[in-house]
């Protein structure tokens, strides 16, 4: 998948070996062949992007334009001016928004081409794309197994190389799972590294956008333009961005890097091929040169109670916008006001988020407050600290990012708790706004499935995690292309 | 606490949802179990750990009180569901 890279596309470009409507027509003929068996756009913005394209052309290459002519996804949670932003909800079914999200227009200005939208669980909620109101989203590498959630649009589609990159948000792991079930590369920026203007909320606290790509390099590439303060996201850092895609030569090897290992994620109940794929990893990790040391994170088996209240908690307030008046579906049947909303909510948003919102409303009444909301808030301040003392003793972390490779479509779909436990090595991240990024790490040797690896660093060591995954990338088994897009 | 039937229509009207009879038997089984794995966290000592709500704490962000227009009455409007181009129309209030 190197050659379909961004750093690489992008140099061919500069010197005019190709043209950005090659660019595109190659990721255009991708997409009319994958695209049915894999499912993962929910539109593609093809006459628009051919006229930007021929216009690029035209102009001839702008080098100071870092992704100029690049062809990239986005995740239909995130607001692009004129092009349906529907969070695979039937609610947002007709809604086009009439302005970009500061990321989009952060990466139009450096030249990139939003090609497509991609599918996703409804408003970002679930772990394997099944929850999307609009279609099925299917693994590229096994079209009977589910691309993980809930970026899942945004990794298979990357997997498939129907565009070069794509962007892709996390709350609670739905960049990092995605990114480890279809073998590509995905990174969670520490909160407040992105703006989310324009990323239609769903945990306030928790959300951060970020890049899904092929390798390292490609996602450094990415984060350098999408990264930086925004005056229209009060959350986002006010902090000089490094630059990640140039600080990646600085570093060839991983001599004096301490890697912890959190003891509670190694023996927290991987499936054995997801044990056996991490393991050698971390025989990778030291023969790169980095010294390998067990550390605790001992309130981390609370993380997913924790996780889930406060999520839903969010979600219950963000989603009350949601009424039938001002965008959005309406039920027009209803004759007065407040039944109006009712009627609405409940025909057009799906049962999983009805489920969150009924919860996350149980968890902030009267009466339960304290005993839910605010006591998961005191153990998410519990396991900040974990993190704070665990990186007393390394410079980053390292565990698997999912238990077990991707699973059948339909077989936790049923049971919501099973799929909310899969979150068990990456929402605590997120609860203490850290970053942390997926590697892929190698195969499967029972289902074949791609394994990835995850690292994670303190607030804002963005650059570290990424200097060290690109490091270790030629010394973990490089993929094939995703079996089942082969025949 | 045992979470019934009656306690999810309860939680449903203050969410402003209409689940159906089915929905809601479905809704109370599966409350009860995310709910009863949530009841978890009562294990953990927090006495004296003060809430962490968000990763950026103490941010007051303030800025000068001016005007501006970002957008036209045409482009939000055009997302509504029912408008006279000039305000969002809804059924009966009072």
């Amino acid at each position: 998948m190197k050659e379909n890279s961004i750093c690489a596309t992008r140099d061919l470009i500069q010197k005019k070996r190709i043209k950005v409507s090659e660019v595109l027509n190659n990721c255009l003929e991708i997409i009319s062949r994958t695209e049915p068996k894999i499912g993962a756009l929910l539109s593609v913005q093809e006459e628009q992007s051919r006229t930007l394209a021929m216009e690029m052309d035209r102009k001839g290459p702008d080098s100071e334009k870092p992704l100029w002519g690049i062809p990239l996804t986005i995740k239909d949670v995130i607001c692009t001016k004129d092009a349906p932003t529907t969070c695979g909800s039937r609610i947002l079914g007709n809604f086009t928004p009439c302005y970009d999200a500061t990321l989009v227009s952060r990466l139009r200005r450096a030249g990139a081409i939003i090609l497509g939208k991609t599918n996703m669980d409804e408003f970002a909620m679930g772990s394997s794309t099944e929850n999307s109101a609009m279609q099925q989203t299917r693994n590229p590498w096994d079209l009977t197994r589910v691309p993980g959630g809930s970026s899942g649009g945004s990794a298979a589609s990357t997997a498939a190389g129907q565009a070069l990159g794509s962007i892709g948000t996390d709350t609670g792991g739905s960049i990092r799972q995605p990114a480890s079930f279809c073998g590509v590369t995905g990174l969670k920026p520490t909160y407040g590294r992105v703006s989310r203007f324009g990323l239609v909320a769903f945990g306030s606290s928790l959300d951060q956008a970020g890049p899904i790509a092929c390798n390292a390099a490609d996602c450094a590439a990415l984060l350098n333009v999408i990264s930086g303060h925004d005056p229209l996201d009060s959350t986002s850092a006010d902090l000089p961005v490094p630059d990640y895609a140039g600080s990646l030569a600085l570093r060839n090897d991983l001599k004096g890097l301490k890697v912890g290992l959190p003891e509670q994620y190694w023996e927290g109940g991987m499936s054995p091929e997801v044990d056996s794929v991490c393991r050698a990893a971390l025989e990778q990790i030291r023969s790169a040169g980095a010294e390998t040391v067990q550390v605790q994170l001992p309130h981390s088996p609370h993380a997913v109670a924790a996780y889930y209240i406060i999520a839903m908690a969010e979600a219950s307030s963000n989603l009350a916008r949601y009424d039938g008046v001002r965008y959005g579906v309406r039920d027009d049947t209803a004759r007065e006001l407040p039944d109006m909303y009712c009627k609405t909510r409940s025909l057009a948003l799906g049962e999983e988020v009805q489920r969150r919102i009924m919860i996350g409303t149980y968890v902030l009444s009267a009466g339960y407050y304290d005993a839910y909301y605010k006591k998961a808030a005191q153990v998410r301040r519990l396991i900040y600290h974990d993190f704070v003392q665990a990186f007393d003793a390394c410079h980053l972390l390292c565990s698997p990012v999912v238990p077990f490779t991707a699973f059948h479509l339909g077989e936790k779909i049923e049971d919501p708790l099973q799929m909310y436990l899969m979150d068990i090595f990456t929402a605590s991240l997120n609860l203490a706004g850290l970053p942390g990024m997926t590697i892929p790490a190698g195969l499967g040797r029972e289902t074949g499935m791609p394994v990835g690896i995850q690292l994670m660093g303190p607030a804002f060591s963005e650059k570290l995690i990424l200097q060290t995954a690109h490091v270790l990338e030629p010394y973990l088994p490089s993929l094939p292309r995703p079996a089942a897009l082969n025949e | 606490m045992k979470i019934d039937e009656e306690t999810v229509a309860r939680i449903a009207v203050l969410a402003r949802l209409e689940p159906t009879p089915e929905q809601i038997g479905r809704f109370a089984r599966q409350f009860q179990d995310i709910i009863g794995y949530m009841n978890g966290l009562n294990t953990v000592d927090t006495a004296q750990v003060e809430p962490m709500y968000s990763p950026s704490e103490n941010m007051s962000v303030m800025r000068e009180d001016v005007c501006r227009k970002d957008h036209n009455r045409k482009d939000i409007l055009a997302n509504a569901p029912r408008h006279d181009e000039q305000y969002f129309i809804v059924p009966r209030i009072i």
